[in-house]
């Protein structure tokens, strides 16, 4: 019931209460933010800390946060090629639902991947259903190319599925996966999706250095590359919560 | 590659930079960045249209206050133009939600249309978000310019760093002012020699992407130069700018000079800066092309990359031709297609539909004598040449959209169309075939029936 009221506040909510297996982010219900405080540079504190090497643009763990700190998503895959691009993912057509809108989030999810082509027999959704059955998408290269829709990222991540482990990503779509907190965008070292099936059961485990995807069905193990400083904010639910996490953006309580 | 210092330990040691990189750090009031700094750039023009505008002020709402005010009321640009023209009452519904906002922010370009059924009766409304934003004069050199839209590098062609985000930055950018960026490094693409007369940008830059793949500048800059390149008209250096994102780039940029100049100070007095690559900046690719080797191309189905000359697919059978969208919509782009009409004489063999991308070019299309056409309009040439009557101003049928779009595609024909992509399903139907092409090709490909190269026309 406290988080029904708390949903009409904060639509990301129900997701993250969805998925046991990560740490509730830090969110406050009464978040207030005055922009006219930001006038400098001097208010953000800077993310990156010269001359510390970044593969992504935010920071590093705080010492706060536990070393041994893993985090784990089991489920089956659904494997796709290369070049998929957002209006595969989510069609222009599903572009007037507005993803802020809680019920229209849930609609997005529905017609997530809904833009594959018939070859692709098993679908991402079931027809009729809101939710995927799926929690890894396996891709090729370039995964999410095309337009920068955040519905995406967005429409993935409201079906229910936790991460996707690709190639690589084209540059909207990881950016927009990262800033949403919606989707983990993990890159793969080899081609795993010509060695994954869709209905393979695996399982990925987020680990400081290296991360792996474990295929069950298979019995393979493949090396991801560390996702960095974008896992925190991934986290967080997404750049806000994080800004307001690591004391980026003062909130109203601190002002 | 230039060596990985910090600005900070590197105050005095100026490395040369590429005109991406002095942007980026002007913006981020630094004297010298690197490609891969992270760094917080402040932002010179945020533009957002009905599909993304209400999930950007959504978040925006919701991060930072109900009765929270937007960073500058005169730096948003609000432009509806995908899902106009439509009975879709969702889609409706975003051009009023966007309407409440721009209200309650004071926002002061905001390019609004409450008539849906004569375009013509609403003065403010303009179209196609990115061929607006140079006509309103918001594109200047040196600048920093974001939208909600991937063909925001668009605007790269007056020599600014221009490109698209989500809905989540731009919630952030309308209350911060500011964005959180990766210095990106920049490939070189040095175009010289005459343009052949049946050549035009669109070619180009399918040239180029079809070199080096749909990711092949991934996380990079593109910069275009060389004598082809300056001797391009603005709206030329926007098409090619326009596709950038094709091969994954971050942002597209062209060295401005005068006819950059002349473009947007007819149309704004807002102070600009012009910035320059240095001779000494370094570049982690660099093309060349000669361009008057170059023939007239399309991109295959289903992928941007997937090249092709022209007179090499000319056994394929189409069913339709669409001229429109900010890539091939603009004024020039239908007089280059008035002008291939008018040589041949000739009727289309297919339905061939036109969308101007604004009202303006909607009116040049209508207003314009073509040169060489003794006097005729781009509209009289198409009416005789059998096209449709040029249509209302948006994005159209480009990205499908809702099923009562003009021009959708929805049954699994084959269609040319001087549009910006063709994966599976990108005007509506999973199975329709889209070959990418010039305004030249495609006017070709409709007299014919069938894929055709210009020069059939064109001599």
């Amino acid at each position: 019931m406290a988080a029904a009221s708390l949903r009409s506040v904060n639509p990301t909510l129900p997701r993250t209460l969805a998925s046991p297996t990560r740490s509730p982010p830090f969110q406050s219900p009464f978040l207030r933010f005055a922009p006219a405080s930001i006038t400098s540079f001097s208010n953000l504190k800077p993310l990156v800390t010269p001359p510390a090497p970044s593969s992504s643009p935010f920071v590093t763990r705080s010492a706060a946060a536990s070393p041994q700190e893993r985090k784990t998503f089991h489920g089956l895959c659904y494997v796709v090629g290369d070049n998929i691009d957002t209006d595969q993912i989510i069609p222009a057509e599903f572009l007037t639902l507005v993803p802020s809108n809680p019920d229209e989030y849930q609609k997005l999810g529905s017609h997530a991947l809904v833009g594959l082509p018939a070859s692709y027999e098993d679908r991402f959704v079931e027809p009729g259903e809101t939710k995927t059955k799926y929690s890894i998408v396996i891709g090729g290269e370039n995964f999410g190319c095309g337009s920068s829709r955040e519905h995406a990222p967005v429409c993935l991540g409201a079906a229910g599925a936790k991460a996707v482990v690709a190639q690589s990503y084209a540059r909207i779509f990881f950016r927009n996966s990262v800033a949403t907190g919606e989707i983990y965008p993990l890159d793969s070292e080899v081609r795993v999706c010509d060695e994954c099936s869709t209905g393979d059961v695996a399982t990925v485990e987020l680990r400081e250095g290296d991360s792996v995807l474990i295929n069950h069905t298979t019995g393979k193990e493949y090396r991801l590359k560390a996702i960095g400083d974008a896992g925190p904010v991934i986290d967080a639910g997404g750049i806000f919560a994080y800004a307001r996490k690591a004391g980026m953006i003062p909130s109203a309580a601190a002002a | 590659m230039a060596p990985q210092r910090s600005s900070s330990t590197s105050g005095s040691v100026k490395t040369g930079m590429t005109m991406t990189e002095k942007i980026l750090a002007k913006a981020a009031e630094k004297s010298q960045v690197v490609p891969g700094d992270n760094i917080w750039v402040n932002v010179d023009v945020l533009m957002t249209h009905d599909v993304c505008g209400p999930g950007a002020f959504g978040i925006f709402k919701r991060e930072f206050g109900e009765n929270a005010k937007v960073w500058d009321s005169e730096k948003i640009v609000v432009i509806p133009d995908h899902y106009i023209f439509t009975t879709d009452k969702r889609a409706n519904r975003n051009v009023d939600i966007m309407r409440e906002h721009c209200r309650e922010q004071n926002i002061k370009y905001f390019y609004d249309i409450t008539d849906l059924g004569d375009f013509r009766a609403n003065p403010d409304y303009k179209g196609v978000c990115h061929v607006a934003l140079a006509q309103e004069g918001h594109c200047r050199p040196g600048e920093v310019l974001l939208g909600t839209d991937s063909h925001t590098c668009t605007a790269g062609a007056f020599g600014q760093f221009a490109t698209g985000i989500g809905n989540t930055d731009a919630g952030f950018v309308l209350g911060t002012g500011k964005i959180l960026l990766k210095v990106p490094p920049t490939m070189r693409f040095i175009l010289d020699g005459e343009m052949p007369s049946y050549l035009q940008a669109k070619d180009l830059i399918l040239q180029i992407i079809g070199e080096i793949s749909v990711a092949g500048a991934t996380y990079k800059t593109m910069e275009f130069s060389g004598t082809t390149i300056e001797s391009l008209t603005m709206e030329e250096r926007m098409t090619l700018c326009n596709m950038v994102v094709e091969a994954g780039g971050k942002n597209g940029v062209i060295p401005p000079d005068a006819t950059t100049f002349n473009y947007v100070e007819n149309r704004t007095s807002v102070p600009f800066q012009p910035v320059y690559s240095d001779g000494n900046a370094s570049f982690v690719a660099d093309y060349r092309f000669d361009v008057s080797k170059l023939e007239p191309v399309v991109a295959k189905p289903h992928s941007p990359d997937n090249r092709a000359l022209a007179r090499e697919c000319k056994d394929v059978k189409i069913d339709r031709v669409y001229i429109g969208s900010c890539t091939g919509g603009k004024t020039e782009d239908f007089m280059a297609a008035a002008k291939l009409f008018h040589a041949a004489g000739k009727q289309v063999k297919v339905p061939t539909f036109l969308v101007p991308a604004t009202q303006k070019v909607w009116m040049d299309v209508y207003a314009l004598p073509v040169p060489g056409a003794g006097g005729k309009t781009c509209a009289q040439i198409f009416e005789e040449a059998g096209c449709d009557t040029p249509t209302s101003p948006s994005c159209g049928a480009c990205l499908g959209g809702p099923a009562d779009t003009y021009a959708r595609l929805n049954e699994p024909q084959v269609c040319v169309s001087t549009t910006n992509r063709n994966f599976p399903g990108r005007m509506g139907h999973k199975e329709g075939q889209i070959y990418l092409a010039s305004p030249y090709t495609a006017a070709a490909s409709a007299l014919t029936g069938h894929v055709t190269d210009p020069r059939e026309f064109l001599q």
